[in-house]
């Protein structure tokens, strides 16, 4: 018994449509003699036995599409036939061979892939930049991810949109960069009347005049979100910046708070000086003798400012933190400073701030007051160079020309850019903010 | 370039099955019946019907002066068809395969191509050309090369590569209709595949790509015989959660930049399936692009799949490790979203 | 003055000073300062405002002494307001 297949006639053949048969099942056949019709894209085409014998069984009917290599039909011998149609329908079934599935040549597709792969190599990558892909680049840039403490999963290690993504979802997403830079503060700035301060600054601060004597407290959400942010992304600005030094020291108060005392028995009650007033007015004395701390680093250069407006860090209520100046604070008395500040901390709390008060300052000093902690070491507000920590005065042993006694004890910090400044002019100024405390009643 | 007219395009109908060979025959067939000015020459296309048979039955339906059998020069029946078309025919001229046009390149380059502009606007060359292009058939570096590529680098002309039925279908009425040349790539790999196309002829926008496929994770940019490859990567791919948007870029040139754009900076990865060589490719051009235009919407580096750069192999399994086949796509584009 | 009259007026005036907070919801003893966020200056102003309000001099020793609701009272008591 043979297989009649369906011929390839042609290179393009697929397949073919069996047309009709010439010849049924159990009629003899002998090689030459056309058996079927097959029509392919070149026309209807006669096919042709190479066999001798019967047609036994046949596997298609005209109208089906039959793949090349198909059996249509098989073709056995006389003898062959005549045993199968005797034996009844116990005729064993022909098996169709299937389909020739020609396996892909996967193994050499992949190493042509390979070699393709190798032949456009990655050039090396330096060791100090950052493999990162430019969408990630641009992403990081946006969200403010600093990209040396982000993990990169693409290939060699490089950084990826998703690892971008990764790294700003597990820390707070920094603002943009704050557009808070001072102009080189010469003479006292010119004080712009009071408006609602450009967007750029600090705290979007609402500074309408307002007659009501009690003011409503602001609904703080976005308000507070866009001071979070603000204060977010300066104090990252300034720890991926700038190079902070600290220093700290002890400062013996009880001769400062003893004057004190003894002035305030002699004011009424609205001219009592508060402790900080008097602090406030020794680091501007202070600063007049470093001056080198008072200004900016701007474009890498070291700007000392003439005038010492002091920023002096108010928390609100509502939580956030607005550092106000207070104009040529070493030019004021302390009556002065004080009316000053009492002005000030009213209107930062009731958001009436003078948008001057916001960008002017050239340096932040925050004190602690008679709660909290006794010290705060501080992020410098950029471009500032320093900041001025004062933590709360509490009673301490105290040694001091060989004996022990208790004191009431300030610990004064700095922190310092140590791009602008050394230490040594930090331990300077510590010494003279030491030296003007001792001091006060010449303040 | 206007689509076919309203009286011409019938209201959606059934659909039928049709083979791409099928589908170009019926386009060459409608251009006849519409325009009197279309005839189709080329070498045996008439008696013989084809060589890959896409006019058998034309020229015992249209006769001798529609259906002309022309003798064996690629450049005498380029040049020709170009100066019937300067004359107010329309000929749709056949070339049998893209390694046999390269004796006609002097006409549609040198001529075709430069005509407008060298005559300062007076002549154009509205003539169509067709041939069959790429592997699979077991051909040989004598037949199965994929030079579409280096016609897509000719300014003056249009080369539109049909990768389905419906736009081998629907392809030629355009391009009859564009008053410069226009070559069609038509795959002999496919010339048997078959798909349900509306009965009616369904007008082919031939300026722009089309997505086959939509997708968030890649975009696999491809043409001709790489887009069903491409579709049955997609499809393998999908099952491994990879979203891959496919395109088909169905005219080479002038390439579309938006559609190719938009997709790159939907997904932020690429990568490009074609069988034309790797070095000058088509793919490299688009490559070029998407970094000039999309630099920062790059999660990885352009990938490329072309064909290995060896004259085609005869033997099948060589032949199908020389081309991007679905399984190497699908890995390729593994690469680049793990 | 009884000592509802004088609650009622240090709890208006705490509530000036402490925007946003509710000093009526304090006990007698609890520590205002720490209870409703208050820094030495709004303590200054409070007292201020007290003494303008209800004429009486709060003296700088005295201040410091004045930490509850309870001994804001106890005091202003004694001040016989």
């Amino acid at each position: 018994m043979t297989e009649f297949k369906m011929p390839s006639l042609g290179a393009d053949m697929d397949a073919g449509t069996l047309v009709e048969w010439k010849v049924k099942s159990g009629d003899p056949v002998k090689r030459g003699d056309i058996i079927a019709a097959v029509e392919t894209a070149k026309g209807v085409i006669e096919i042709e036995c190479f066999e001798n014998g019967i047609l036994d069984e046949i596997f298609y009917q005209p109208g089906q599409e039959v793949p090349v290599g198909n059996v249509l039909a098989t073709i056995s011998s006389e003898a062959e036939f005549r045993q199968k149609a005797s034996a009844q329908k116990a005729a064993e079934p022909v098996k169709v061979p299937e389909a020739v599935v020609v396996e892909p040549a996967k193994p050499a597709a992949q190493v042509v892939q390979e070699a393709m792969k190798a032949a456009i190599a990655q050039p090396a990558v330096s060791g100090d930049r950052i493999r990162i892909s430019p969408l990630a680049r641009r992403i990081a840039e946006d969200l403010g991810v600093d990209l040396t403490t982000v993990h990169g999963t693409g290939p060699g290690g490089a950084i990826q949109k998703s690892d971008i993504e990764g790294a700003a979802q597990a820390k707070p997403v920094l603002a943009p960069e704050p557009v808070r830079v001072p102009e080189p503060v010469s003479a006292r700035p010119p004080e712009v009347p009071p408006q609602a301060p450009p967007v750029e600054k600090v705290a979007p601060l609402p500074v309408e005049a307002s007659t009501e004597p009690v003011p409503e407290v602001k609904k703080p959400t976005d308000f507070q979100s866009a001071m979070r942010a603000a204060i977010a992304a300066a104090m990252s600005k300034s720890n991926r910046e700038i190079p902070h030094y600290y220093m700290e020291t002890n400062i013996d108060m009880t001769k400062a708070l003893a004057w004190l005392e003894e002035e305030n028995l002699k004011r009424p009650i609205r001219e009592r000086l508060l402790p900080v007033v008097v602090l406030l007015k020794a680091v501007a004395k202070s600063l007049t003798e470093v001056p080198e701390l008072n200004g900016f680093w701007i474009d890498g250069q070291h700007q000392v400012s003439e005038a010492i407006n002091i920023g002096f860090a108010i928390n609100l209520r509502q939580g956030g933190l607005i550092t106000p100046a207070i104009h040529d604070t070493d030019m004021k008395t302390l009556d002065e400073l004080r009316d000053a500040m009492n002005d000030l901390i009213t209107r930062t709390r009731s958001n009436k701030l003078r948008s001057s008060e916001l960008t002017d300052s050239t340096i932040v000093v925050t004190s602690l007051g008679d709660r909290g902690v006794e010290k705060v070491f501080g992020v410098i507000y950029p471009p500032q160079v320093a900041l001025v920590g004062l933590g709360k005065i509490t009673e301490q042993p105290w040694a001091e020309n060989g004996t022990l006694s208790v004191r009431k004890v300030m610990t004064a910090t700095l922190a310092g850019d140590h791009r602008a400044t050394d230490g040594h002019k930090g331990g300077l100024f510590l010494e003279a903010l030491n030296r003007n405390l001792q001091e006060v009643e010449k303040l | 370039m206007t689509l076919p007219s309203q009286n011409v395009i019938a209201e959606p109908q059934q659909l039928v099955k049709m083979t791409y060979r099928e589908g170009m025959r019926q386009a060459i067939r409608e251009a006849m019946l519409r325009d009197e000015r279309c005839f189709l020459m080329g070498a045996d296309v008439g008696r013989y019907g084809g060589c890959f048979a896409v006019s058998k039955g034309l020229f015992d339906e249209f006769g001798p002066e529609k259906i002309r059998d022309m003798p064996l020069s690629e450049s005498a029946i380029a040049g020709i068809g170009i100066g019937a078309s300067m004359n107010g025919m329309r000929p749709i001229v056949e070339i049998m395969t893209v390694n046999f046009s390269l004796l006609a390149l002097d006409q549609i380059l040198n001529t075709a191509g430069t005509l407008l502009h060298m005559s300062g606007g007076l002549f154009n060359v509205p003539v169509v050309i067709r041939m069959a292009t790429g592997s699979g058939r077991q051909l040989g570096a004598q037949h199965a090369h994929s030079l579409e590529g280096w016609y897509a680098h000719i300014p003056g002309i249009k080369v539109l590569a049909p990768g389905t039925v419906e736009d081998m279908r629907g392809m030629l009425w355009p391009a009859l209709e564009d008053p410069d040349p226009v070559l069609i790539f038509e795959q002999q790999v496919m010339y048997n595949m078959t798909e349900m196309v509306s009965a009616t002829p369904v007008p082919v926008d031939i300026d722009h790509a089309k997505v086959r496929r939509p997708g968030k994770d890649v975009t696999l940019i491809t043409y001709g015989s790489c887009l069903p490859k491409s579709m049955t990567a997609a499809e393998t791919l999908a099952q491994e959660e990879i979203d891959t948007e496919v395109i088909d870029l169905r005219t080479l040139r002038p390439l579309d930049n938006d559609t190719i754009f938009a997709s790159v900076a939907k997904t932020h990865r690429v990568l490009i399936v074609e069988e034309g060589w790797r070095s000058g490719s088509l793919a490299a051009e688009i490559s070029a692009r998407i970094m000039e235009n999309l630099f920062y919407e790059l999660d990885r580096p352009v990938d490329r799949l072309c064909a290995s750069e060896v004259p085609m192999p005869y033997s099948k399994h060589m032949e199908e490790a020389a081309v991007p086949q679905p399984e190497t796509i699908a890995a390729a584009v593994r690469k680049l979203v793990l | 003055m009884n000592e509802s009259e004088l609650k009622d007026i240090i709890i208006a005036e705490l509530a000036k000073i402490a925007l946003g907070s509710d000093p009526a919801a304090l006990d007698l003893d609890d520590n205002l300062r720490e209870g409703l966020d208050i820094d030495s200056f709004d303590a200054l102003n409070f007292f201020i405002a007290l003494s303008e309000r209800l004429h009486i001099d709060i003296s700088e020793k005295d201040m410091g002494k004045l930490n509850t609701m309870g001994e804001i009272l106890h005091y202003l008591q004694a001040q016989k307001v």
